[in-house]
């Protein structure tokens, strides 16, 4: 186990430095502006340009630049500076990502609760009106923009300018350690709309595995030893249909983390996302490839961590 | 009747069970009126096809076919009370308790994510209110009692490690956790070797013996019926055609269908060139039975009047513990039967029997 585990992550560097030399490439093929010009200002002259060019080092070729670049990262793990405003990118990407943390299993959480909750509902009810109603609503929140969704909640809910002002602090996070009770109303939407599409996926995924595991014959040797109904689902149905559910949680997870642009962006939260979706539109290459990075490295950790949580939640399961 | 009447009551007493299931295609009638009684100690196998009804039956005695789309009519009186009527809490409390099943692949009946201490130790305390501790000894006691060396070791493990047998082994020792007073085994051996099985067979019938337990034992092999049955029910389409002490029922059957079955088995003492005989055709729709005698279209000796008349359980006054239901007069079954033993083949028993194609009930 630990030499799978110690194999997985010698690859995941490797990974890594694949997605960097991509990123690069990407870049300077389609860039999406000059970073030079755009840094100069509203009026630049010729020679201002060329400065900051030769300031950031743009003049040099870009295998040079690349070279440089990944010269830093391994030796000194030194993502570089900001075009724009000369910031650490390292620590403009740690700065940000409390935010994106608290937004990401913040949601979680919700959409796990609400997904099982509903997906063992329908699936020990299955053609109810209750479960029709569950998979009916499901549908609507899967088919549900997260960008209309925000607004709307927003529009409905927010302080400002809801029409049922409930919800204060919304479009304005503040840190966790800085004001507990204001982080969790800021953040109540944002979770409610990010989570609302994974837990009406997760109910439907739920009740379809747990259907299937509730004509499994173990389930029918649950029965017979004269266990509880209740005991037979929760405990024998569950265990036999969680599996999934967990795999696509942790990959998910991983996803989110690498920044939920759209969420962020809604509800002004100061998340990887934004921090990506700001760099992209200030062709900020050293900020594009931190967040990146940061992206590609939690998905890759999501799925290592699935893998080894399959085995635990699987016997069967042995890895090699 | 006075022998039998003599017998204490019996523990399990099934009178006209019927079980059918509405499906889109049309009412599946799986189990359509059939009564057996079953007395402490004593074995009854019921022995059928694939889609006679036989596990479905079973699965109603403990209230284990209740679906929503399900009725189940009758009668099952178990020690007294009826448990067609009976509540799902109280059915609930006598599962795993007073009634145990065991059931046929035991890979599949087993949760493959709990380890076999954590299953056996839940039946125990599904009834019984003991520490985990206490009911963790107790399983591992039956386990050694059930022929598994090694047991705490075996307990911590999960079912996926073990052989077959030694699966099939911890299901039994689950059934017994609580003493159940009936045993239901559906198709105990079909999953496991040819060597396996009878050992298995053994383990049950001392275990029988040891608790004075009654058990239905579902199969299609009748080489198990011969092992371990005291009385047999054959069942066909969901009714049974036949009914007998095991010992009569293989030595002298009555049933064209139970010929059918004795016949499809290979024998020692036969010459290996004799074919094997197989029951013509296939187990009828549940759905549209056949008309009057439900064997008839797989019959080699049916008559015209037997697509109409339907058959009734009876027994000749003769022999009241043998009982047949079928059209057929019964001094020509059992020149056929005779005929059969010898080695003719239907056609040839049919012509070689006086009387065999008399229809007792020509159409008009």
């Amino acid at each position: 186990m630990t030499r799978y585990v110690v194999r997985r992550l010698l690859w995941t560097a490797l990974l890594l430095l694949i997605v960097s030399v991509l990123t690069f490439v990407v870049f300077y093929l389609l860039p999406s502006a000059d970073p030079a010009r755009l840094r100069a200002g509203p009026h630049p002259t010729t020679e201002l340009i060329a400065a900051i060019r030769d300031q950031l080092g743009l003049d040099r070729p870009w295998t040079v630049q690349l070279g440089d670049y990944l010269r830093q990262l391994v030796l000194h793990f030194d993502l570089g500076h900001s075009y724009r405003n000369d910031v650490d990118v390292r620590d403009a990407i740690l700065e940000r990502l409390p935010a994106t943390i608290s937004l990401a299993f913040g949601a979680l959480v919700l959409w796990l609760t609400v997904g099982i909750v509903v997906g063992v509902i329908s699936a020990t009810r299955p053609g109810t009106w209750l479960d029709r109603l569950a998979m009916g609503g499901a549908l609507i929140a899967i088919s549900a923009p997260v960008y209309w969704l925000g607004l709307v909640a927003l529009y409905l809910l927010s302080e400002d300018i809801g029409v049922l002002p409930i919800l204060p602090g919304q479009g304005s996070y503040v840190g966790l350690t800085e004001d507990p009770w204001r982080w969790f109303t800021s953040l109540l939407l944002p979770w409610c709309v990010l989570a609302s599409g994974y837990a009406a996926i997760y109910a439907r995924l739920l009740r379809a595995t747990m259907i299937e595991t509730l004509s499994q014959d173990y389930i029918r040797t649950a029965r017979a030893k004269g266990l509880r109904r209740r005991r037979v689902v929760l405990r024998h149905g569950l265990r036999g249909a969680i599996t999934p559910i967990v795999t696509a949680a942790g990959l998910d997870l991983g996803a989110i983390l690498g920044g939920a642009i759209l969420t962020e962006r809604v509800f002004n939260i100061p998340g990887l996302g934004t921090l990506a979706f700001d760099a992209i539109g200030n062709a900020d290459l050293p900020v594009i490839q931190g967040t990146v990075l940061f992206g590609a490295l939690f998905i890759i950790v999501a799925n290592l961590v699935v893998d080894v949580l399959y085995t635990l939640l699987d016997p069967r399961v042995r890895v090699a | 009747m006075s022998a039998l009447s003599a017998l204490p009551r019996p523990l399990l007493e099934v009178r006209d069970l019927r079980v059918s299931f509405d499906t889109d295609d049309g009412v599946v009638h799986a189990v359509d009126g059939i009564s057996y009684t079953v007395h402490a100690g004593r074995t009854l196998t019921i022995v059928g096809e694939s889609g006679s009804g036989k596990s479905v039956s079973c699965d109603a005695l403990i209230g284990l076919s209740r679906a929503a789309r399900t009725r189940i009519g009758g009668a099952i009186l178990f020690d007294g009370r009826d448990l067609v009527s009976a509540s799902e809490d109280e059915l609930r409390r006598l599962r795993g308790n007073r009634i145990a099943m065991i059931f046929q692949d035991p890979l599949s009946a087993l949760h493959p994510y709990f380890t076999i201490a954590d299953q056996l130790v839940e039946a125990v305390r599904a009834h019984r209110d003991v520490p985990k501790r206490a009911a963790l000894e107790h399983v591992l006691e039956l386990l050694r009692r059930v022929g598994i060396a090694d047991a705490p070791r075996r307990a911590r493990g999960y079912p996926h490690e073990l052989s077959g047998g030694l699966r099939q082994r911890v299901m039994i020792a689950m059934a017994l956790v609580n003493d159940p007073e009936l045993l239901i085994a559906d198709e105990p051996t079909t999953a496991l070797d040819v060597t396996v099985q009878a050992q298995i067979l053994e383990l049950l019938g001392e275990l029988q013996r040891e608790r004075e337990m009654a058990m239905v034992l579902v199969t299609h092999d009748l080489g198990i019926v011969a092992e371990v049955a005291d009385d047999v029910a054959v069942m066909y389409a969901g009714r049974i055609v036949e009914r007998a002490p095991a010992r009569e029922l293989l030595s002298a059957p009555e049933h064209p269908y139970t010929w059918g079955l004795l016949q499809s088995i290979p024998r020692l003492d036969r010459p290996r060139e004799e074919e094997l005989v197989a029951i013509a055709g296939r187990p009828p729709s549940l759905i549209e039975r056949p008309s009057g005698c439900h064997f008839h279209p797989r019959c080699a000796f049916v008559r015209e009047s037997h697509r109409r008349l339907r058959p009734e359980l009876a027994a000749p006054a003769d022999d009241p513990g043998h009982e047949t239901a079928c059209l057929l007069a019964g001094g020509a079954r059992r020149a056929l039967w005779l005929a059969l033993r010898h080695g003719a083949t239907p056609q040839q028993a049919r012509a070689a029997v006086p009387g065999a194609d008399d229809d007792p009930a020509p159409a008009p």
